[in-house]
């Protein structure tokens, strides 16, 4: 009879996963990042090219990104106190598996409370 | 079971050129906890506080840096998070660009975009008028002369 392999504390659960979503979300921010410079940069060349551009962040579309984007922040920098308290904290190890559903919950709920408080003012008048 | 003897183990590896990996690393673990305090902060006060998103504008911003509080604020950001995420991504491409030539290639780009960007961004600040001659004045914010 074929076994089936048992996995590893790593592959498939909590370990991987938050890896996972710590690089997507890095990379997300990264590449937001060089755009907002470049955008924050207009304020050089004169009030009505940073005002334009900044009207874009307004939109309905780009305003539901934001949330995505706010998300992606605070998941990656929760998680990463996550990793830093691995690293550092002698029970890191241990309890590396509450701490990720803890970063989970507080992105969530943080996200909930600012999702409706954006959207009134992306799409409201 | 069998134990495994090393007749004549190596000794640790000696260097003599500082280990710029680990610089790397402790960076990633310095800089994330200043950006946490840095970044929310700069979320709370630019969308959540007041009317968030629909508030920023020219003279918003130019209420910000009028006060060298948020200029250095808005400078510590730039520069730790420009290379905090410039370290992020060469840890990726390290990852999977498999030939040499491609990994230089990448890493090369993004540290040159990361410096271009931190020179741009750090003029910006420094050299920012808030209030620019011959601009109209409904654009500016409410303490420049020309309101």
């Amino acid at each position: 009879m074929a076994i089936k392999p048992a996995g590893t504390l790593y592959r498939g659960k909590v370990g991987m996963w938050s890896w996972v979503l710590h690089r997507i979300s890095g990379v997300g921010i990264f590449f937001f990042l060089l755009v907002h410079v470049l955008d924050t940069a207009l304020v050089r060349v004169s009030p009505e090219a940073y005002n334009i551009v900044i009207e874009s962040y307004k939109t309905p579309v780009v305003g539901l990104a934001e949330l995505g984007l706010v998300g992606a922040i605070l998941f990656h920098g929760l998680n990463g106190l996550r990793v830093i308290a691995i690293d550092f904290w002698s029970k890191g190890t241990k309890y590396q598996s509450v701490m990720f559903w803890v970063v989970i919950t507080v992105t969530v709920v943080a996200v909930a409370g600012f999702t409706p408080m954006h959207l009134a003012r992306v799409f409201g008048h | 079971m069998m134990s495994v003897t090393i007749e004549t183990p190596n000794r640790p590896r000696t260097r003599k050129q500082a280990n710029w990996e680990k610089y790397g690393w402790l960076f990633m673990r310095v800089s994330g906890p200043l950006l946490i305090v840095l970044i929310f902060t700069h979320l709370v006060v630019n969308l959540v506080l007041g009317d968030g998103i629909k508030a920023i504008d020219f003279a918003f911003v130019a209420g910000k840096w009028a006060d060298p509080f948020w200029q250095v604020w808005d400078l510590a950001m730039l520069w730790l998070a420009l290379i905090h995420g410039t370290n992020g991504m060469r840890t990726i491409v390290n990852d999977y660009a498999g030939q040499v030539k491609v990994r230089r290639a990448l890493t090369t780009t993004l540290w040159a975009v990361c410096a271009l960007l931190i020179l741009l961004g750090t003029l910006v600040i420094f050299t920012f008028d808030p209030c620019p001659a011959g601009a109209s004045a409904e654009l500016l914010a409410s303490f420049c002369p020309a309101q």
